[in-house]
């Protein structure tokens, strides 16, 4: 199977490409930092990838996306793309972001726009193939408007709606769109909270999302309990509501 | 946060960061403030306080494989990579971990700083002496490769320096071949100490060798236990099998521990093996790591926490001094759910290794503050029988303890002091072994 992650550095990503490395898959992994690309690679090959092949690049250059795409064709030598995995996203400072727009038009693009971007160009071939599945990580925050993460979770529902169009959008054609929600998920970034009991691991996640993508599930909440948690913070009136900080 | 070992007991309050790769940590490292104790923590399975500090950095996402040379038998790999993922890539492949411990659940940097031992000390030595070589990371932030061959000073310095000396960001080890994932083992009841004793000389040529001790019982039964020996079978397949656990969901009242419980669970675990005694197979998981059956088994012994005390006693003085030991446990009331008996072969370089010749028990308590006083007792039992005790398990011991019965401990802090002259990395037991700066953090115990 050939498999292409964007933000294949995250955790989460990092985690999920484990799994498919140990069912000797061929990865091809693009990332911001190459240092950290080529350490994923070697750790990949040893769990038993059949390929790995890196591409370095940031996703706010949107004009290299494209090439990005295509390097990844060309490392798979034209065979058909089963599934594209994208997972890239930075936690910004709400405060920060609120009070300067130029950071929040960043963030914005980093969570949501870069990701249509990446879409668009990963349509094309996929619809000429005719076949295969775009993965896609958004988050939780995604489904309301919370005040401690809002701008974080407007970027993130902005995908996760896209997604939803998109979706029907591919059916005639034979693609299949999962939009994959974590939750609370531990990473280097959040090593200084304190864990309580809704926290999880990547690698407790990436076990369901590989299930997620394999049986072409549409919206998957990872762990599964947050469609519960996201289904209760979704149905308390705005009223009540807009008097929580949760 | 508020962190704490295995054992749960201390708590500390902690500032813990994860860095995602190498270059994170050694830029982060020379970033801090001098007067700051820091110390590398991987799975958390010290038991102590060994692993707490104000500030800890853990190695949990430097969990890469580097390389496996299945034809050299080598493995390379980060840090934080935990034994259980070493086990599930390599046993596939014929290929096993040379030591393993009571759980598969520790991380490599964990493994080689405490240089922990397995149930074939007295065949194959400590993990350490398995790892070819370790990458550490300095204070200063620099990158210095440590070996027998390069370094080697700092090499025997860090393994069991019980990541005082800097963080241990990879390291290669030498792996062992198998053809079966299966065990052939074979559980031998044992009256009493004297006969315990005598079954763990006579197996001493087994590959894997270890008795449960039932501390409870007293008089002519005194250390009446089950000897369980074991060896690699030559027979079966090599599959890896996903082992199933159950999890202890949140902390039972420590009561439930208790004398009679104890003495219930001491007495049909010994029946059983008593009758069920005689050759077998067992898949390795089972044979090795029982209590991995039971996720977050610590929190069986109450909100307080628990202490492991595990000691080692050279070979001229261990009966006398086992049977003093237990006998003061035994009259104290203070039974211990799990007593692990094994033997030792010799001591190797590292200067504060734990393992020694000799017998080495392991006995564990749930807290109550008069406990403290009991082990203080036996510290003194087992520095008279020339013994000493394990740093990974310990919370308590005191300085001159520590000092009288770890005398590589002078040679050890003129190592540290040289690769960490600021004195960075420090945990709450070094502080009080007196091999690190002043007292440091608030301890809520």
């Amino acid at each position: 199977m050939n498999i292409l992650i964007i933000g294949a550095n995250s955790a989460i990503a990092n985690a999920v490409a484990r799994r498919y490395a140990a069912r000797h898959c061929s990865l091809f992994l693009v990332a911001r930092n190459e240092k950290r690309l080529q350490t994923q690679r070697q750790d990949l090959e040893v769990r038993g990838a059949k390929r790995v092949g890196i591409h370095v690049l940031n996703v706010l250059e949107h004009d290299k996306h494209a090439e990005a795409i295509k390097a990844g064709h060309a490392f798979f030598d034209g065979a058909d793309i089963d599934i594209a995995l994208i997972s890239h996203g930075s936690l910004p400072d709400q405060d920060a972001a609120e009070a300067d727009f130029e950071l929040a038009k960043r963030e914005i693009d980093v969570n949501g726009l870069s990701v249509i971007s990446l879409l668009s160009h990963l349509i094309p071939p996929f619809k000429a193939q005719g076949r295969g599945i775009l993965a896609v990580v958004t988050s939780v925050a995604g489904d309301r408007g919370r005040q401690p993460n809002f701008i974080y979770g407007a970027a993130k529902s902005l995908v996760s709606t896209y997604l939803q169009g998109l979706r029907g959008k591919l059916l005639p054609h034979g693609i299949h769109v999962v939009d994959i929600r974590p939750g609370l998920v531990d990473s280097p970034m959040t090593a200084q909270f304190e864990k309580g009991a809704l926290w999880s691991t990547p690698e407790l996640v990436a076990a369901p999302i590989e299930k997620a993508i394999d049986g072409k599930r549409h919206t998957v909440y990872v762990p599964g309990y947050w469609r519960i948690i996201m289904g209760i913070v979704c149905s308390i009136p705005e009223v009540v509501f807009k008097r929580l900080k949760l | 946060m508020l962190l704490t070992g295995w054992g749960r007991y201390p708590t500390v309050t902690s500032q813990v960061t994860a860095p995602g790769n190498v270059d994170a940590l050694t830029k982060q490292l020379p970033a801090y403030p001098s007067g700051t104790c820091l110390i590398p923590r991987g799975a958390g399975r010290s038991y102590g306080d060994s692993a707490l500090a104000e500030q800890v950095v853990s190695s949990r996402f430097l969990d890469n494989f580097i390389a496996l040379d299945a034809d050299n038998l080598r493995i390379s790999c980060g840090a934080g990579v935990t034994l259980a993922e070493v086990l599930r890539l390599c046993v596939p492949q014929g290929l096993f971990p040379p030591v393993l411990p009571g759980t598969k659940h520790i991380s490599m940097g964990g493994a080689i700083a405490a240089d922990i031992h397995g149930k074939n000390h007295h065949v194959d030595g400590t993990f350490c002496d398995h790892v070819e070589s370790i990458s550490l990371a300095l204070a200063s932030g620099e990158l210095v490769h440590c070996s027998r061959s390069e370094n080697s000073e700092l090499f025997h310095a860090t393994c069991g320096g019980m990541g005082l000396t800097g963080v241990i960001v990879e390291a290669r080890l030498k792996l062992a071949k198998v053809s079966s994932v299966s065990i052939n083992t074979e559980s031998i009841a044992a009256a009493n100490l004297k006969e315990s004793l005598t079954l763990l000389n006579e197996h001493n040529e087994k590959k894997y060798v270890v008795a449960w001790v039932d501390c409870l019982a007293r008089g002519a039964a005194l250390g009446r236990g089950i000897i369980h020996c074991g060896d690699h079978s030559d027979a079966g397949e090599l599959r890896h099998r996903e082992s199933s656990s159950i999890g202890v969901p949140f902390t039972t009242p420590g009561l439930l521990l208790n004398r009679v419980t104890m003495a219930t669970f001491n007495n049909l675990y010994f029946n059983r093996h008593s009758w069920a005694k005689g050759a077998r197979q067992q898949y390795y998981d089972k044979f090795f790591f029982p209590l991995d059956s039971i996720r977050n088994w610590n929190r069986l012994y109450g909100s307080r926490g628990f202490l492991q005390y595990q000691f080692v006693l050279p070979d001229e003085s261990a009966e006398s001094g086992l049977t003093e030991i237990l006998g003061a446990v035994s009259s104290a009331g203070k039974g211990s759910f799990l007593a692990v008996l094994k033997r030792f072969g010799a001591a190797n370089e590292n200067l504060l290794s734990f393992p020694r010749a000799g017998l080495t028990l392991t006995l564990d308590f749930k807290f109550e503050p008069s406990l403290l006083s009991l082990l203080d007792e036996l510290d003194a039992m087992v520095l008279a029988h020339g013994g000493r005790l394990y740093l990974a398990k310990d919370a308590r011991m005191s300085e001159a303890v520590f000092k009288q019965s770890y005398p590589n401990w002078e040679a050890f802090k003129a190592i540290k002091d040289r690769v960490d002259p600021d004195g960075l990395f420090a945990s709450m037991q070094s502080n009080r072994l007196g091999l690190s700066g002043a007292d440091m953090g608030s301890s809520t115990a």
